[in-house]
């Protein structure tokens, strides 16, 4: 059936591609405007000259949740010892969403899709004996709570007489697209936004090793965006953060030195590439224009990619190995720095040690055997790269236009605007797989039949015990007058709008816990109400 | 017929559930979406207060042998036993049989085409009211025959 259809020649995000590109298409292309030098403005050709050909490959991560701090911990202090120089600190939803593993909310999901974190005593365990000083960047995909999350970063290392600006804490702190597509918020957009911006301020002032952002349009593509509203989506909340903190008056070069776009390393190779590049131009010329920047550092966008999820099928599982291959070269063509490549497994659980190996064993191919790292851009100057490029770009613009006009990213999001787009296309493109007009290998053509791969990797509920009688314990144990005093002065500068930092590090160095510290800002701010949009 | 997508717990993955949600509507249900983070106890006042017929349950985050059977409970709590459970998500293939047992009908994961899973609901309605005219009759007529 699907066979007899008109064949569309589309680009996963609708792009209509042309049988061949010629001069034509690039007909009033300027390359020394629209391209520049590689490591110079506007960076279409990568934000270094030598790229990776002087062998700095871009830093290959791993996403990996474990239940406890203890075994994290252990994985943690293997990853070091293999070599590595970082690692990611996966947390479980309660603790991204602000509820202590012994709150009713958090039944069924302590642990399960990361580590629990309570109170400064399971960071404790979780960095117990790790070499600090051979750890480069440590990420953790907080968001809602990452001011708490700064606070027991610098709290432990402060106890332990490390310097926390020695420790390249990497935080995902990008609270828009929660409410956008992720859906771990705590509190409303507004108060969301004041908080990402005090980790902003409180790195530019204290902490300027660290990454006090990565804006992501990761999520959003996974939602179901196109690649101009993955990227125009990632830059509107980034003007929404930087504008609120120039307004503030802090500096935003100082802030934002070390800060990323996260983003999605889709299978449609082509387009993916030239979305790398439009994004890196586009960057370059908000910073200038827009916020009047002309050093070339900040104008530079780091991007950190990751493989999308799904891109994934349950199905024929090791056909996922291909997926994440063609993916990691495009993010390698593309001109990434940080990378992480997803594990075959995960469309039907939690990766397995097996295939997270694999991920990683992906990326080492692509970067030393593939020979795409010899040459800077190495797409750069096809007909058909220049032309998807600027179209993505011209595509970015106009939209970006659109949520200007309509008042910002976060009025957008309030009005479910960027969230009626994903709801959108998400449908369009299950539909036209359903159709068999969009081809998935091994879901809608090339099926064997075989039933789904039972999982191999699972978490038991214990997790949730262990962390209340911790609780518990800790509860007993710690001061309780310092907890309340802490406490109510994290209330009172919320009152006060003054930034949250100093007093959250006192309140988690008090021990008090991340779900006592959210249920006082909950007093102050209130609860986000979830949209019904669909 | 009254459909209601629900995303419990603190899973925020709603792609799914939202394209189900859509895919219901555009076969002529009328459609609730609970958003995000609800509880079992939210689903069940909805499904009372709405007269819902199935209760879509949607779960990625591996939560989903705490908080289904807990869905299910609530709602039987309230009294309401002719509801169509169906389950979608990253599901394992071991926790389905234990997750049928307390009631689901049908669990659809990643790949299932959205017809596939609209048409099973809407035949598990047919049949349960099927089954429920069939046991009314029952009743009467053993009620018939024992005035006779």
């Amino acid at each position: 059936m699907a066979e007899e259809k008109v064949r569309k020649h589309t680009t996963l995000s609708g792009y209509e591609l042309k049988r061949v590109y010629t001069p034509e298409d690039l007909k009033d292309f300027d390359a020394a405007k629209m391209l520049g030098e590689p490591g110079h403005y506007p960076f279409t050709r990568g934000i270094r000259e030598e790229m990776y050909r002087d062998g700095k490959l871009w830093t290959m991560g791993q996403y990996a949740g474990f239940a406890s701090a203890e075994e994290a911990n252990r994985r943690f202090r293997y990853i070091i010892e293999q070599g590595g120089t970082g690692f990611s600190v996966a947390l479980d939803l309660p603790t991204q969403m602000g509820y202590d593993s012994d709150h009713p909310m958090s039944d069924g999901e302590v642990g399960k899709v990361g580590v629990a974190i309570d109170s400064l005593a399971d960071i404790e365990a979780l960095f117990k004996g790790i070499p600090f000083e051979k750890v480069r960047q440590i990420r953790t995909t907080a968001n809602a709570n990452s001011i708490i999350m700064l606070a027991f970063y610098v709290a432990f290392a402060r106890k332990n007489n490390i310097d926390p600006n020695s420790i390249g804490f990497f935080l995902q702190n990008d609270i828009l697209k929660e409410y956008m597509c992720r859906g771990t918020y705590i509190f409303p957009p507004a108060a969301g936004v004041k908080l990402s911006v005090d980790v902003l301020e409180y790195c530019g002032k204290h902490l300027p090793n660290w990454t006090p952002i990565a804006v992501s349009g990761y999520h959003i593509r996974d939602a179901g965006a196109t690649a101009s509203m993955e990227l125009a989506f990632t830059l509107a909340d980034m003007i929404e953060y930087f504008d609120t903190a120039v307004k503030r008056g802090v500096d935003i070069v100082a802030a934002t030195r070390n800060s990323y776009f996260f983003l999605g390393a889709q299978l449609d190779f082509l387009e993916e590439v030239a979305k790398y590049r439009a994004a890196r131009r586009l960057f370059a010329r908000v910073m200038k224009e827009r916020y009047g920047i002309n050093d070339e550092e900040p104008q530079r966008l780091k991007i950190f990619a990751f493989t999308s999820g799904s891109a994934l099928t349950a199905e024929q599982p090791m056909n996922n190995i291909v997926r994440v291959t063609m993916q990691t070269m495009a993010a390698a063509a593309g001109g990434i720095q940080t990378f992480h490549a997803s594990s075959y497994d995960e469309a039907i659980s939690l990766p397995t040690q097996e295939a997270v190996t694999v991920s990683l064993r992906t990326q080492q191919i692509v970067g030393y055997e593939s020979g795409l790292t010899e040459t800077v851009d190495p797409l750069g100057g096809s007909y058909a790269v220049e032309a998807l490029t600027n179209k993505i770009e011209h595509d970015v613009l106009d939209l970006l236009d659109k949520i200007e006009k309509k008042g910002g990213a976060m009025k957008c999001i309030e009005e479910g605007f960027q969230q009626r787009m994903l709801a959108d296309n998400a449908y369009k493109y299950q539909r036209s797989v359903d159709d068999g007009e969009r081809i998935v290998v091994g879901v809608n053509r090339f099926t064997d039949g075989k039933p789904i791969e039972p999982a191999k990797f699972t978490v038991s509920d214990e997790v949730r015990i262990k962390q209340t009688e911790k609780l518990n314990k800790l509860k007993a144990a710690r001061d309780n007058e310092r907890v309340k005093r802490a406490l109510s002065e994290v209330e009172r500068a919320a009152r006060a709008d003054e930034n949250l930092g100093d007093y959250m590090i006192e309140a988690v160095s008090a021990y008090a816990t991340l779900g006592e510290i959210c249920e006082v800002l909950k007093g102050v701010y209130g609860k986000y109400t979830p949209m019904r949009i669909f | 017929m009254k459909v209601l997508i629900s995303k419990p717990g603190l899973d925020g993955h709603d792609r799914g559930a939202k394209v189900i949600a859509r895919a219901f509507q555009d076969a002529g249900a009328e459609v609730i979406y609970t958003g995000l983070q609800t509880t079992p106890e939210e689903i069940a006042d909805i499904v009372e207060k709405e007269k819902i017929d199935v209760v879509g349950i949607s779960l990625l985050s591996g939560a989903h042998n705490t908080l289904v059977p807990k869905v299910i409970d609530k709602v039987k709590e309230h009294g309401i036993n002719d509801v169509v459970y169906i389950l979608g998500g990253i599901i394992p293939q071991q926790d389905i049989p234990g997750l049928k047992e307390k009631g689901v009908a049908g669990v659809f994961g990643p790949g299932t085409r959205l017809d596939e899973t609209v048409d099973f609901a809407f035949e598990q309605v047919a049949a349960m009211h099927a089954g429920k005219m069939i046991e009314d009759m029952g009743d009467s007529m053993a009620a018939k025959s024992s005035n006779i």
